[in-house]
């Protein structure tokens, strides 16, 4: 049935090499969400699939931080589902990673016992907590001096100690809100690689938006682009590249095709006033 | 650098050169104003086993135990009070208002409640310290970073987790901001109250008593000593400061 939804949402977009039967992971139903009464998502429907990375790009203000903070509970809907493999999200282990990593970082806890945070909060105890934390470093190859408190590291560092954060738990979805969008462009090109190769190695479902079509596209799965408010789905189209992507994937003609034809869409979306 | 360090230095220099220069033209009454050297050699013989070491001890005491009792009050109120918006808004009138009033506009009820003993200068002072801190806690917890609450949220933390963990933390920098005006109004009243309220210690009664015999030296002496106190206590809330909230202004 996700399925269905899924194919009549991404309408016009070539499906003949999808994967057949691609497992759901998080299903939404009826979702509908007022803003002083004004509607940003209404009865809407939508299908992530289950192990995939999926880029959420629209126009300014159309609502994609709206639907990642309604799917990870950080606001209420008005009605509709939102299910985790058919279980509530109170049942499920998510991670959010912050745009704004230095308000979401606890100042007064060094990086390290940052990343143990949400370790504690699962009430571990210091031994197991402490094997977690060194598993996920050792797993990522992160050298970072994570003795040091947050505001001594970089903008880029910090983000990565967020990022870990959000998957020292093994969650089951990892949302990311423009993590990238308050560093340099050289960070931002080395955070991306790392957020591919934690995808690759762990396969977790992830939801990324992005105000940057170039990043949304070269690091997903799928791209679910959204219409003007109150959002719609645009188009879901698939991103048939090999993993792992790199600066040739930049040039390679499948990838400038579906960025041409997503750029598309979404100007199309704009100009509907 | 090490020049940039003694540039205080000029300020206290020219301070005393302006003192000599008054003096010697005689602008006031010579028995009003001493030369410096008189009050500095009243306030060493004072501070060094004299009347006047005693009293700095005893005002230390009375605003320690009024900043004590103030804090061990305001604190845990104004963290309830902070972490509940719609409570706040509801009493923060009432708070404003007598925050607002000088506390020594007190000191008739608090002498008729508590008597002239010591109790009701610490108790005033208290009085006005605690709004003061309560104040500065509840909106150090207000404004805590909503990312940081949602942060802790999302991680699965209890409404109480996210209090303790979080919102307590993030309103520590306010509260020493409220436990510094807080202490430097305890201080005070706390000298005020020693001035009126039938006192026989304190640097309060010992400025009023010098004045009233006519002892400038002594007079002058115990202003410098109070100087002293509040710039000290200023310094010690700074210190601590920097040494349990490392991250603020970062
Ligand atoms: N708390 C709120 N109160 C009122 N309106 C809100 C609130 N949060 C969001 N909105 C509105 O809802 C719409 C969607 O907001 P949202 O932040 O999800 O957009 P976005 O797609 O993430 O935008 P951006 O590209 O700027 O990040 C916007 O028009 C915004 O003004
Ligand atoms: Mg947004």
């Amino acid at each position: 049935m996700g399925q269905a939804a899924t194919a009549k949402a991404s309408g016009a977009t070539d499906r003949s090499e999808r994967p057949a039967a691609e497992p759901v992971h998080i299903t939404i139903r009826g979702l509908t969400k007022c803003f002083q009464g004004a509607p940003v998502y209404d009865n809407f429907d939508l299908d992530v699939p289950r192990g995939r990375f999926v880029s959420v790009f629209g126009p300014n203000g159309c609502g994609k931080s709206t639907l990642i903070n309604l799917i990870a509970g950080l606001i209420p809907a008005d009605a509709g589902t939102i299910l985790f493999g058919g279980k509530p999200l109170r049942e499920t282990k998510i991670g959010y990673v912050f745009q704004n990593y230095r308000e979401a970082l606890f100042p007064w806890m060094s990086a390290w016992k940052n990343i143990e945070y949400p370790l504690k909060i699962a009430k571990m105890d210091a031994a197991e907590r402490a094997r977690r934390v060194d598993r996920l470093v050792a797993h990522l190859g992160v050298k970072i001096d994570l003795t040091r408190y947050p505001y001594e590291l970089s903008g880029g560092q910090q983000q990565l100690v967020s990022i870990m954060r959000a998957l020292v738990v093994d969650p089951e979805v990892l949302f990311l809100d423009e993590p990238f969008s308050a560093l340099d462009y050289e960070m931002t090109l080395f955070m991306r690689d790392q957020l591919q190769r934690v995808f690759n190695e762990t396969r977790t479902t992830m939801v990324l938006v992005s105000h940057d079509l170039e990043e949304a596209v070269y690091l997903a799965d799928r791209v679910l682009l959204l219409s003007r408010r109150p959002a719609t789905i645009a188009a879901f189209p698939d991103v048939l590249l090999p993993r792992p992507r790199s600066d040739e994937t930049l040039s390679d003609p499948a990838y400038v095709h579906l960025k041409g034809h997503c750029l598309e869409i979404f100007q199309r979306e704009v100009r509907k006033a | 650098m090490k020049r940039e360090s003694l540039l205080p230095l000029v300020g206290v220099a020219g301070l005393i050169v302006v003192w000599y220069l008054a003096v010697w033209a005689r602008v006031v009454d010579p028995v009003l104003l001493p030369p410096p050297e008189a009050a500095f050699a009243a306030l060493v013989k004072g501070m060094a086993g004299g009347k006047l070491g005693y009293d700095f001890w005893r005002t230390v005491e009375r605003t320690a135990y009024a900043t004590a009792i103030a804090a061990v009050i305001a604190i845990p109120i104004g963290v309830a009070l902070g972490s509940n918006e719609r409570i706040y808004r509801s009493v923060e009138f009432v708070i404003d208002f007598f925050r607002s009033t000088p506390a020594s506009a007190m000191f008739p009820l608090f002498l008729v409640i508590f008597g002239v003993g010591d109790l009701t200068k610490i108790l005033v002072a208290a009085f006005g310290a605690a709004l003061v801190i309560l104040f500065n806690v509840a909106y150090g917890v207000m404004n805590a970073r909503k990312t940081r609450l949602l942060a802790a949220k999302v991680m699965g933390a209890t409404r109480f987790r996210v209090l303790t963990d979080v919102m307590l933390l993030e309103s520590l920098p306010q509260t020493f901001v409220g436990l510094r005006n807080g202490v430097s109004l305890a201080l005070v009243i706390v000298v005020v109250a020693e001035m009126f309220i039938g006192s026989t210690d304190g640097l309060g009664q010992r400025v009023f008593e010098a004045q009233q015999l006519f002892e400038m030296p002594d007079m002058y002496a115990a202003i410098f000593a109070a100087g002293a106190l509040g710039y000290g206590l200023n310094l010690l809330f700074l210190l601590m400061e920097k040494r349990f909230v490392h991250w603020s202004g970062k």
